[in-house]
Protein backbone atom coordinates (compact mmCIF):
# COMPACT_ATOMS: atom_id res chain seq x y z
CA UNK A 1 0.00 0.00 0.00
CA UNK A 2 3.05 1.96 0.81
CA UNK A 3 3.64 1.52 -2.94
CA UNK A 4 0.29 2.50 -4.21
CA UNK A 5 0.33 5.95 -2.02
CA UNK A 6 3.87 6.92 -3.39
CA UNK A 7 3.00 6.38 -7.29
CA UNK A 8 -0.20 8.45 -7.11
CA UNK A 9 1.97 11.04 -5.04
CA UNK A 10 5.40 11.51 -6.28
CA UNK A 11 5.20 10.35 -10.10
CA UNK A 12 4.25 12.89 -12.16
CA UNK A 13 2.11 11.51 -14.64
CA UNK A 14 3.71 10.92 -17.76
CA UNK A 15 1.55 10.40 -21.04
CA UNK A 16 2.10 6.91 -21.13
CA UNK A 17 1.42 6.67 -17.77
CA UNK A 18 -2.51 8.36 -18.76
CA UNK A 19 -2.86 6.04 -21.81
CA UNK A 20 -2.01 2.77 -19.25
CA UNK A 21 -4.62 4.51 -16.66
CA UNK A 22 -7.65 5.41 -19.31
CA UNK A 23 -6.84 1.57 -20.65
CA UNK A 24 -7.55 0.26 -17.25
CA UNK A 25 -10.45 2.16 -16.37
CA UNK A 26 -11.79 0.91 -19.34
CA UNK A 27 -11.09 -2.82 -19.42
CA UNK A 28 -11.78 -2.69 -15.41
CA UNK A 29 -12.82 -6.40 -14.97
CA UNK A 30 -10.57 -7.75 -16.56
CA UNK A 31 -6.80 -7.06 -19.38
CA UNK A 32 -7.36 -9.08 -22.37
CA UNK A 33 -4.01 -10.35 -23.51
CA UNK A 34 -4.86 -13.19 -26.48
CA UNK A 35 -8.26 -14.44 -27.29
CA UNK A 36 -9.72 -16.39 -24.40
CA UNK A 37 -7.17 -15.33 -22.16
CA UNK A 38 -7.83 -12.57 -19.19
CA UNK A 39 -5.96 -11.23 -16.84
CA UNK A 40 -7.87 -10.69 -14.06
CA UNK A 41 -7.03 -8.56 -11.45
CA UNK A 42 -7.92 -9.73 -8.38
CA UNK A 43 -7.67 -8.14 -4.65
CA UNK A 44 -3.88 -9.23 -3.68
CA UNK A 45 -3.51 -12.06 -6.50
CA UNK A 46 0.09 -12.11 -7.21
CA UNK A 47 1.86 -14.08 -9.97
CA UNK A 48 2.01 -17.44 -8.96
CA UNK A 49 6.26 -17.93 -9.20
CA UNK A 50 6.00 -14.49 -6.69
CA UNK A 51 6.52 -15.99 -2.58
CA UNK A 52 4.46 -14.66 0.04
CA UNK A 53 5.15 -10.97 0.81
CA UNK A 54 5.34 -9.16 4.39
CA UNK A 55 3.77 -6.41 2.78
CA UNK A 56 0.53 -8.17 3.05
CA UNK A 57 -1.03 -8.98 6.53
CA UNK A 58 -4.21 -11.45 5.98
CA UNK A 59 -6.58 -10.39 9.28
CA UNK A 60 -10.19 -11.15 9.54
CA UNK A 61 -12.75 -9.50 11.48
CA UNK A 62 -15.47 -11.40 13.81
CA UNK A 63 -18.35 -9.42 14.46
CA UNK A 64 -20.02 -10.75 17.41
CA UNK A 65 -23.24 -9.28 17.08
CA UNK A 66 -24.29 -10.20 13.73
CA UNK A 67 -23.14 -14.08 14.37
CA UNK A 68 -26.39 -16.01 15.15
CA UNK A 69 -27.12 -18.14 17.75
CA UNK A 70 -27.44 -21.71 16.04
CA UNK A 71 -25.81 -21.12 13.06
CA UNK A 72 -22.66 -22.69 12.10
CA UNK A 73 -22.14 -22.41 8.40
CA UNK A 74 -18.74 -21.40 8.84
CA UNK A 75 -17.59 -24.52 10.69
CA UNK A 76 -18.96 -26.63 7.90
CA UNK A 77 -17.83 -24.50 4.84
CA UNK A 78 -14.28 -24.88 6.37
CA UNK A 79 -14.65 -28.68 7.21
CA UNK A 80 -15.84 -28.69 3.39
CA UNK A 81 -13.20 -26.54 1.87
CA UNK A 82 -10.26 -28.26 3.72
CA UNK A 83 -11.66 -31.76 3.76
CA UNK A 84 -11.90 -32.34 7.64
CA UNK A 85 -15.06 -34.67 9.03
CA UNK A 86 -17.38 -32.73 11.17
CA UNK A 87 -16.57 -33.51 14.97
CA UNK A 88 -20.63 -34.97 14.81
CA UNK A 89 -19.85 -37.55 12.26
CA UNK A 90 -16.29 -38.75 13.32
CA UNK A 91 -15.61 -42.25 15.30
CA UNK A 92 -13.88 -40.00 17.98
CA UNK A 93 -15.51 -36.56 18.77
CA UNK A 94 -13.21 -35.62 21.65
CA UNK A 95 -10.08 -36.51 19.34
CA UNK A 96 -11.55 -35.36 16.04
CA UNK A 97 -9.67 -32.25 14.44
CA UNK A 98 -11.31 -29.28 14.63
CA UNK A 99 -10.24 -25.94 12.55
CA UNK A 100 -12.93 -23.95 13.55
CA UNK A 101 -15.14 -23.96 16.46
CA UNK A 102 -18.47 -22.22 16.87
CA UNK A 103 -19.17 -21.18 20.32
CA UNK A 104 -22.14 -19.72 22.29
CA UNK A 105 -21.36 -18.36 25.97
CA UNK A 106 -23.26 -17.18 28.68
CA UNK A 107 -22.16 -14.57 31.14
CA UNK A 108 -23.44 -16.40 34.35
CA UNK A 109 -24.15 -13.00 36.00
CA UNK A 110 -25.97 -11.41 33.52
CA UNK A 111 -27.33 -13.85 31.14
CA UNK A 112 -25.83 -11.76 28.41
CA UNK A 113 -24.97 -14.49 25.51
CA UNK A 114 -22.52 -14.19 22.79
CA UNK A 115 -21.70 -16.07 19.61
CA UNK A 116 -18.18 -16.36 17.94
CA UNK A 117 -16.38 -18.48 15.63
CA UNK A 118 -12.78 -19.17 17.57
CA UNK A 119 -10.05 -20.65 15.50
CA UNK A 120 -6.16 -19.60 14.76
CA UNK A 121 -5.99 -16.31 15.69
CA UNK A 122 -2.77 -16.36 13.47
CA UNK A 123 -0.68 -14.29 15.91
CA UNK A 124 2.15 -11.98 14.67
CA UNK A 125 4.08 -13.47 17.93
CA UNK A 126 2.98 -16.94 17.78
CA UNK A 127 4.20 -19.00 20.92
CA UNK A 128 3.43 -22.51 19.27
CA UNK A 129 6.26 -20.95 16.71
CA UNK A 130 8.07 -20.36 19.42
CA UNK A 131 7.69 -23.89 21.16
CA UNK A 132 8.26 -26.02 18.06
CA UNK A 133 11.35 -28.18 18.00
CA UNK A 134 11.63 -28.87 14.48
CA UNK A 135 10.69 -25.86 13.40
CA UNK A 136 7.63 -27.05 11.36
CA UNK A 137 5.36 -24.31 12.86
CA UNK A 138 6.34 -21.72 11.17
CA UNK A 139 4.73 -18.14 9.93
CA UNK A 140 4.45 -17.44 6.52
CA UNK A 141 5.94 -13.38 5.28
CA UNK A 142 2.27 -12.73 5.15
CA UNK A 143 1.46 -13.54 8.77
CA UNK A 144 -0.18 -16.93 8.05
CA UNK A 145 0.62 -19.74 10.77
CA UNK A 146 0.75 -22.98 9.22
CA UNK A 147 2.35 -25.69 9.92
CA UNK A 148 4.77 -27.81 7.70
CA UNK A 149 3.50 -31.27 7.63
CA UNK A 150 6.92 -32.80 6.47
CA UNK A 151 9.13 -31.72 9.68
CA UNK A 152 5.90 -32.21 12.13
CA UNK A 153 7.16 -35.08 14.22
CA UNK A 154 3.72 -34.58 15.85
CA UNK A 155 4.92 -34.18 19.68
CA UNK A 156 2.29 -31.43 19.97
CA UNK A 157 3.63 -28.80 21.76
CA UNK A 158 2.46 -26.12 19.99
CA UNK A 159 -0.99 -27.41 21.35
CA UNK A 160 -0.42 -27.21 24.50
CA UNK A 161 1.24 -23.51 23.89
CA UNK A 162 -1.51 -22.43 21.94
CA UNK A 163 -3.84 -19.94 23.82
CA UNK A 164 -6.64 -20.40 22.18
CA UNK A 165 -6.67 -24.48 21.42
CA UNK A 166 -6.56 -23.82 17.70
CA UNK A 167 -4.69 -26.74 16.93
CA UNK A 168 -5.26 -30.55 16.71
CA UNK A 169 -3.56 -34.16 15.73
CA UNK A 170 -4.93 -36.33 13.39
CA UNK A 171 -5.49 -39.65 15.18
CA UNK A 172 -6.35 -41.70 12.20
CA UNK A 173 -5.01 -42.76 9.03
CA UNK A 174 -7.29 -40.47 6.37
CA UNK A 175 -6.89 -42.63 3.52
CA UNK A 176 -7.03 -40.71 0.24
CA UNK A 177 -9.59 -38.45 1.79
CA UNK A 178 -8.23 -35.89 1.76
CA UNK A 179 -8.66 -32.60 -0.92
CA UNK A 180 -6.07 -32.40 -3.66
CA UNK A 181 -5.30 -28.64 -2.70
CA UNK A 182 -5.17 -29.34 0.99
CA UNK A 183 -2.93 -32.07 2.33
CA UNK A 184 -3.26 -33.62 5.93
CA UNK A 185 -2.56 -36.67 7.38
CA UNK A 186 -1.37 -38.95 10.18
CA UNK A 187 0.69 -38.15 13.37
CA UNK A 188 0.55 -34.65 12.30
CA UNK A 189 -1.02 -31.04 13.86
CA UNK A 190 -3.22 -28.88 12.19
CA UNK A 191 -5.15 -25.66 12.14
CA UNK A 192 -7.08 -22.86 10.45
CA UNK A 193 -4.81 -21.84 7.31
CA UNK A 194 -6.57 -19.03 6.57
CA UNK A 195 -7.59 -21.19 3.57
CA UNK A 196 -4.17 -20.53 1.95
CA UNK A 197 -5.12 -22.58 -1.00
CA UNK A 198 -7.70 -19.69 -1.60
CA UNK A 199 -5.35 -16.67 -0.75
CA UNK A 200 -2.57 -17.79 -3.01
CA UNK A 201 -5.12 -19.13 -5.80
CA UNK A 202 -6.20 -14.84 -5.69
CA UNK A 203 -9.44 -15.55 -3.67
CA UNK A 204 -8.58 -12.95 -1.49
CA UNK A 205 -11.03 -14.39 0.99
CA UNK A 206 -11.49 -17.85 2.99
CA UNK A 207 -14.03 -20.23 2.78
CA UNK A 208 -16.23 -19.19 6.00
CA UNK A 209 -16.08 -15.50 5.31
CA UNK A 210 -17.60 -17.03 1.85
CA UNK A 211 -20.17 -19.14 4.15
CA UNK A 212 -21.38 -16.13 6.18
CA UNK A 213 -21.50 -14.13 3.93
CA UNK A 214 -24.33 -16.27 1.77
CA UNK A 215 -26.05 -17.12 5.12
CA UNK A 216 -26.61 -13.29 5.23
CA UNK A 217 -24.69 -12.90 8.38
CA UNK A 218 -21.92 -11.18 7.35
CA UNK A 219 -20.51 -11.01 10.94
CA UNK A 220 -16.88 -11.87 8.80
CA UNK A 221 -14.21 -9.97 7.02
CA UNK A 222 -11.28 -10.91 6.04
CA UNK A 223 -8.49 -9.07 3.88
CA UNK A 224 -5.34 -7.37 4.03
CA UNK A 225 -4.85 -5.43 7.51
CA UNK A 226 -2.01 -3.65 5.95
CA UNK A 227 -3.98 -1.98 2.71
CA UNK A 228 -5.76 0.66 4.91
CA UNK A 229 -8.21 0.63 1.64
CA UNK A 230 -9.17 -2.85 2.33
CA UNK A 231 -12.55 -3.36 3.73
CA UNK A 232 -11.18 -5.10 6.76
CA UNK A 233 -9.15 -1.77 7.74
CA UNK A 234 -11.98 0.22 7.09
CA UNK A 235 -14.14 -1.68 9.56
CA UNK A 236 -11.46 -1.87 11.38
CA UNK A 237 -10.78 1.64 11.85
CA UNK A 238 -14.70 2.05 12.47
CA UNK A 239 -15.86 -0.68 14.94
CA UNK A 240 -13.92 -0.96 18.32
CA UNK A 241 -12.43 -4.38 18.29
CA UNK A 242 -10.51 -6.56 20.89
CA UNK A 243 -8.34 -9.39 20.65
CA UNK A 244 -9.21 -12.33 22.71
CA UNK A 245 -6.37 -12.59 25.95
CA UNK A 246 -4.56 -9.23 24.41
CA UNK A 247 -2.90 -9.61 28.13
CA UNK A 248 -0.28 -11.69 26.24
CA UNK A 249 0.74 -9.03 23.59
CA UNK A 250 0.25 -11.73 20.39
CA UNK A 251 -0.90 -9.11 18.31
CA UNK A 252 -3.86 -11.96 16.82
CA UNK A 253 -4.70 -11.70 12.97
CA UNK A 254 -8.28 -12.18 14.14
CA UNK A 255 -9.86 -9.23 16.25
CA UNK A 256 -13.62 -9.16 17.28
CA UNK A 257 -16.27 -6.97 17.50
CA UNK A 258 -18.91 -6.80 20.63
CA UNK A 259 -17.28 -9.22 22.57
CA UNK B 1 52.11 -74.95 -3.46
CA UNK B 2 52.66 -71.72 -5.57
CA UNK B 3 51.65 -74.02 -8.86
CA UNK B 4 48.34 -74.50 -7.28
CA UNK B 5 47.25 -71.38 -6.18
CA UNK B 6 48.18 -70.28 -9.85
CA UNK B 7 45.61 -72.79 -11.17
CA UNK B 8 43.21 -71.68 -8.97
CA UNK B 9 43.37 -67.97 -10.11
CA UNK B 10 43.32 -68.40 -13.43
CA UNK B 11 40.71 -70.92 -13.28
CA UNK B 12 38.86 -68.10 -10.81
CA UNK B 13 39.39 -65.59 -13.63
CA UNK B 14 37.93 -67.57 -16.21
CA UNK B 15 34.42 -68.03 -14.33
CA UNK B 16 34.49 -64.12 -13.70
CA UNK B 17 34.66 -63.72 -17.35
CA UNK B 18 32.37 -65.79 -18.26
CA UNK B 19 29.88 -64.60 -15.93
CA UNK B 20 30.75 -60.82 -16.98
CA UNK B 21 30.06 -62.15 -20.19
CA UNK B 22 27.04 -63.97 -19.25
CA UNK B 23 25.62 -60.53 -17.58
CA UNK B 24 26.76 -58.21 -20.53
CA UNK B 25 24.48 -60.68 -22.86
CA UNK B 26 21.86 -61.15 -20.32
CA UNK B 27 18.90 -59.27 -22.39
CA UNK B 28 18.27 -61.88 -24.55
CA UNK B 29 18.59 -64.50 -22.55
CA UNK B 30 16.00 -65.21 -19.93
CA UNK B 31 15.37 -63.23 -16.81
CA UNK B 32 15.97 -64.69 -13.55
CA UNK B 33 12.89 -65.10 -11.95
CA UNK B 34 12.29 -62.41 -9.72
CA UNK B 35 10.36 -59.22 -8.55
CA UNK B 36 7.64 -58.64 -11.67
CA UNK B 37 8.79 -55.95 -13.47
CA UNK B 38 6.77 -52.44 -12.80
CA UNK B 39 3.83 -51.48 -15.31
CA UNK B 40 4.51 -48.62 -16.53
CA UNK B 41 1.58 -46.62 -18.06
CA UNK B 42 2.00 -44.05 -20.38
CA UNK B 43 0.58 -40.46 -18.34
CA UNK B 44 -3.45 -39.75 -19.88
CA UNK B 45 -2.90 -36.19 -20.49
CA UNK B 46 0.61 -34.34 -22.29
CA UNK B 47 2.87 -35.57 -24.78
CA UNK B 48 5.94 -35.41 -22.38
CA UNK B 49 6.83 -35.07 -18.81
CA UNK B 50 8.62 -31.52 -17.62
CA UNK B 51 11.87 -33.32 -17.85
CA UNK B 52 13.04 -36.47 -20.06
CA UNK B 53 11.99 -39.62 -18.86
CA UNK B 54 15.38 -40.71 -17.95
CA UNK B 55 16.18 -37.52 -15.37
CA UNK B 56 12.73 -37.62 -14.14
CA UNK B 57 13.01 -41.34 -12.85
CA UNK B 58 16.69 -40.96 -11.31
CA UNK B 59 15.77 -37.02 -10.05
CA UNK B 60 11.88 -36.39 -9.48
CA UNK B 61 12.60 -36.94 -5.95
CA UNK B 62 14.75 -34.07 -5.38
CA UNK B 63 12.97 -31.73 -7.67
CA UNK B 64 9.67 -32.60 -6.26
CA UNK B 65 11.70 -32.13 -2.37
CA UNK B 66 12.49 -28.32 -4.23
CA UNK B 67 9.56 -27.26 -4.86
CA UNK B 68 7.49 -28.62 -1.75
CA UNK B 69 9.27 -26.16 0.58
CA UNK B 70 8.88 -23.44 -1.90
CA UNK B 71 5.38 -24.09 -1.67
CA UNK B 72 4.74 -24.55 1.79
CA UNK B 73 7.11 -22.08 3.20
CA UNK B 74 6.91 -19.37 0.91
CA UNK B 75 3.40 -20.18 -1.12
CA UNK B 76 5.03 -20.40 -4.65
CA UNK B 77 2.41 -22.49 -6.36
CA UNK B 78 3.94 -22.60 -9.76
CA UNK B 79 2.80 -25.82 -11.88
CA UNK B 80 6.07 -27.38 -12.83
CA UNK B 81 7.50 -30.33 -10.55
CA UNK B 82 4.41 -29.62 -8.68
CA UNK B 83 3.16 -32.84 -7.12
CA UNK B 84 -0.27 -32.21 -7.65
CA UNK B 85 0.55 -31.79 -11.40
CA UNK B 86 2.22 -35.19 -11.75
CA UNK B 87 -0.39 -36.71 -10.19
CA UNK B 88 -3.25 -34.33 -12.85
CA UNK B 89 -1.49 -36.32 -15.66
CA UNK B 90 -0.21 -39.42 -14.02
CA UNK B 91 -3.75 -40.78 -12.53
CA UNK B 92 -4.74 -44.10 -14.38
CA UNK B 93 -7.57 -44.23 -15.88
CA UNK B 94 -8.80 -47.25 -14.44
CA UNK B 95 -8.74 -46.06 -10.66
CA UNK B 96 -8.13 -42.49 -11.26
CA UNK B 97 -5.54 -42.02 -9.04
CA UNK B 98 -1.45 -42.66 -9.06
CA UNK B 99 -1.62 -45.33 -5.97
CA UNK B 100 -4.77 -46.90 -5.19
CA UNK B 101 -3.74 -50.71 -6.84
CA UNK B 102 -0.66 -52.39 -7.69
CA UNK B 103 -0.48 -51.27 -10.94
CA UNK B 104 -0.43 -47.50 -10.58
CA UNK B 105 2.31 -44.91 -11.34
CA UNK B 106 3.55 -44.77 -8.33
CA UNK B 107 3.15 -47.78 -6.72
CA UNK B 108 4.17 -49.79 -9.38
CA UNK B 109 7.63 -48.79 -9.63
CA UNK B 110 8.07 -47.68 -6.12
CA UNK B 111 7.23 -50.94 -4.48
CA UNK B 112 9.44 -52.84 -7.42
CA UNK B 113 11.70 -50.97 -6.18
CA UNK B 114 11.23 -51.76 -2.70
CA UNK B 115 11.42 -47.73 -1.81
CA UNK B 116 8.37 -46.91 0.56
CA UNK B 117 6.82 -43.45 0.07
CA UNK B 118 4.81 -41.47 2.72
CA UNK B 119 3.85 -38.58 0.04
CA UNK B 120 0.24 -40.08 0.21
CA UNK B 121 -0.85 -40.51 3.80
CA UNK B 122 -1.12 -36.98 3.69
CA UNK B 123 -1.55 -36.14 -0.32
CA UNK B 124 -4.71 -37.03 -1.85
CA UNK B 125 -3.76 -39.76 -4.89
CA UNK B 126 -6.41 -38.41 -6.98
CA UNK B 127 -6.54 -35.10 -9.37
CA UNK B 128 -9.03 -32.49 -8.24
CA UNK B 129 -12.57 -33.73 -9.68
CA UNK B 130 -13.01 -36.86 -11.90
CA UNK B 131 -10.52 -37.23 -14.56
CA UNK B 132 -13.09 -35.83 -17.47
CA UNK B 133 -14.89 -33.21 -15.70
CA UNK B 134 -11.16 -31.41 -14.35
CA UNK B 135 -10.95 -28.46 -16.36
CA UNK B 136 -7.16 -29.57 -16.89
CA UNK B 137 -8.29 -33.09 -18.67
CA UNK B 138 -10.70 -31.79 -20.56
CA UNK B 139 -9.06 -31.08 -23.54
CA UNK B 140 -7.39 -34.35 -23.79
CA UNK B 141 -10.29 -36.66 -22.51
CA UNK B 142 -10.72 -37.43 -26.47
CA UNK B 143 -7.55 -39.04 -26.72
CA UNK B 144 -8.58 -41.77 -24.21
CA UNK B 145 -8.89 -44.68 -27.05
CA UNK B 146 -5.30 -43.65 -27.96
CA UNK B 147 -3.46 -44.16 -24.86
CA UNK B 148 -5.64 -46.81 -23.63
CA UNK B 149 -3.84 -48.70 -26.81
CA UNK B 150 -0.38 -47.92 -26.38
CA UNK B 151 -0.56 -48.10 -22.39
CA UNK B 152 1.10 -50.48 -20.33
CA UNK B 153 4.52 -50.58 -21.74
CA UNK B 154 6.68 -53.00 -19.53
CA UNK B 155 10.00 -51.42 -18.71
CA UNK B 156 13.17 -52.77 -20.33
CA UNK B 157 15.47 -53.86 -17.90
CA UNK B 158 18.73 -51.59 -18.66
CA UNK B 159 16.06 -48.75 -17.58
CA UNK B 160 15.34 -50.52 -14.52
CA UNK B 161 18.61 -51.01 -13.74
CA UNK B 162 19.53 -47.48 -14.70
CA UNK B 163 17.02 -46.41 -12.13
CA UNK B 164 18.47 -48.97 -9.10
CA UNK B 165 22.56 -47.09 -9.96
S1 LIG C 1 -3.67 -18.98 17.68
FE1 LIG C 1 -2.47 -20.70 18.43
S2 LIG C 1 -2.00 -21.91 16.59
FE2 LIG C 1 -2.65 -19.87 15.88
S3 LIG C 1 -0.75 -18.69 15.66
FE3 LIG C 1 -1.53 -18.26 17.74
S4 LIG C 1 -0.52 -19.79 19.04
FE4 LIG C 1 -0.27 -20.49 16.94
S1 LIG D 1 3.48 -31.09 16.82
FE1 LIG D 1 4.60 -30.58 14.93
S2 LIG D 1 4.26 -28.38 14.61
FE2 LIG D 1 3.63 -28.83 16.74
S3 LIG D 1 5.45 -28.40 17.98
FE3 LIG D 1 5.56 -30.59 17.48
S4 LIG D 1 6.77 -30.72 15.56
FE4 LIG D 1 6.15 -28.55 15.83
Amino acid sequence: MNNMKSMSDDTPSSPERRRFISVATVTAAGVTLAPGVMLIDVAHGRPEEQAASNAVRWGMLVDATKCASGCDECVSACSTENGWTPVAESAHPKQAPQWIRKLELQDPLTQAETNLPMMCQHCEEPPCVDVCPTGASFKRADGIVLVNRHTCIGCRYCMMACPYKARSLVHEPLNDTQKPDVPRGIGCVEACTFCVQKVDRGDGTTACVEACTASGHNALVFGDMNDPESEISKRLRELPTKQVRADLNLNLGVRYHGI
Amino acid sequence: MAGKIKRLLALGAVVLTTAALAWAGSDDQPKASGAPKPVITKAVKGEQCVEPNDFMRRNHMKVLLHHRDETVLEGVRTKKYSLKECINCHASEKTGSVAASKDDFCVSCHSYAAVKIDCFDCHSTKPQGSMAMHPLNAETAHYAHKLAAQANSKVSAEEMAGIAQ
